[in-house]
């Protein structure tokens, strides 16, 4: 009889196997396996071009996904698309759990820097006609991975915060409404500095900041020079700025690797603006007179 | 926030294929300036040999000029040499602000240059050691 007892007790459970819940979960089973076959089949089908990315994927939130790995996905390609248009694409049709940040779509906000078949670039502006393919897209380098393609941004936020990224004049005028006008050949002087979109491409591509976590980075230089720049601010804020630029993780860290002016989305000449503050803070030091 | 994961050697020598003209005279003017402090030391270890008398001292550079595998190091010295030469020029005109949008140009006619005068030192360094 004892060998029975297992029977019966399978057999006492089969009602309740086919509760509604069970039923619920069997239907929705059936359509999860209906939905993912008509997915395959709708990758099949495409016409005409396709590109293949090769996307970074990394969830340490997940199980199985705590261990990084690539996803392969086809893509229709489109006269004109984008490295984002792909993967908007990939998200919208193959991946929901795909995850990036974007936002303006055109180069603008700075939020979709990726490392896109090696290099550091933005997502919205690399055309994919002219990447070899497959497209690799991983999260920026020497920036921790939150997930898939998101990287932590607080330490570049940080380092751009240190250098006081914004007008603070000795003196303001005596009508608060009063314009503080900068002329012309000033404007002219610090005006490519001001396209920066805190993107972080350069800060990513940069050795130096990547071995020392201190060194301010290009993007903050960049900051730095264009406020010490401009001359409205007057002596006493520019010898303030000058102290944080030349500090011991300021500029003098930079060793002309060009990796950041290379890279910047905008371009910047970012190694030209550190080493224009380098001689400042050389000028400032050296005055004999 | 959970732990990020880092990627580690992925993000550095072993992008080495995809290294700009910048990066790559950076890691050449390093490894150049190495060896130089390095050549410094034996340098002076050859030259104090003449503390013992010029005959020491003869003999030891003669003895070191006979080797072939000398001879081939010293052509090696010497583009390590000139290559430092050429590419402080090149950070001397970074350093100025001059002509920093042809700083790969610059980095490559150094290399070129290097080359040139390596090769045409071959025959005087070279000469009666094999």
């Amino acid at each position: 009889m004892s060998t029975q007892t297992p029977d019966t007790e399978t057999e006492a459970e089969q009602p309740s196997s086919t509760s509604p819940q069970q039923r619920r979960m069997e239907k929705k089973q059936a359509q999860k396996d209906q939905r993912e076959a008509d997915e395959a089949a709708a990758a099949n089908e495409i016409e005409g071009e396709t590109v293949e990315l090769k996307v970074f994927r990394y969830d340490p939130e997940i199980e199985g996904k705590e261990e990084p790995r690539f996803d392969s996905f086809t893509v229709p390609f489109e006269k004109g698309m984008t490295v984002l248009d792909a993967l908007i694409y990939a998200r919208d049709e193959y991946d929901s759990s795909l995850t990036f940040r974007h936002s303006c779509r055109q180069a603008v906000c700075g939020s979709d820097a990726f490392f896109v078949n090696g290099r550091q670039r933005l997502g919205c502006q690399t055309q994919i006609a002219d990447l070899d393919g497959p497209v690799r897209v991983e999260p920026l380098p020497h920036q921790d991975v939150v997930k898939d393609l998101v990287v932590e941004m607080d330490h570049f936020y940080d380092q751009m915060e240190s250098v006081d990224p914004f007008f603070d004049p000795d003196e303001t005028p005596d009508d608060e409404l009063e314009e503080q006008r900068q002329d012309r050949e000033n404007r002219e002087k610090v005006k490519l500095s001001t396209r920066c979109i805190w993107c972080g491409a350069c800060m990513s591509s940069c050795n130096i900041a990547a071995g020392d976590n201190e060194y301010l980075g290009p993007a903050a230089i960049n900051k730095a020079y264009r406020f010490y720049m401009d001359e409205r601010e007057g002596e006493n804020k520019r010898q303030e700025r000058l102290e944080i630029i030349e500090a011991e993780h300021g500029v003098w860290r930079c060793q002309t690797q060009f990796s950041c002016t290379n890279v910047c989305p905008k371009d910047i000449p970012l190694t030209e603006h550190i080493q224009e503050l380098k001689r400042e803070a050389v000028k400032q030091n050296l005055k004999f007179w | 926030m959970s732990q990020s994961y880092d990627r580690g050697l992925i993000e550095d020598f072993g992008r080495w294929r995809e290294f700009t003209a910048g990066m790559w005279a950076w890691v050449f003017h390093k490894f150049t300036g190495w060896v130089l402090i390095g050549y410094l030391f034996t340098h002076i270890a050859v030259l104090s040999t003449s503390m013992q008398g010029a005959e020491t001292f003869n003999s030891t550079i003669q003895g070191l000029e006979s080797l072939a595998l000398v001879r081939l190091l010293e052509v090696g010295l010497l583009a390590v040499a000139v290559f430092h030469i050429l590419n402080g020029i090149r950070l001397l005109f970074v350093d100025l602000g001059v002509g920093l949008e042809s700083q790969d140009k610059s980095f490559y006619a150094s290399l070129v240059l290097t080359g040139v005068i390596v090769v045409a030192s071959v025959p005087t360094f070279v000469s009666g050691a094999f």
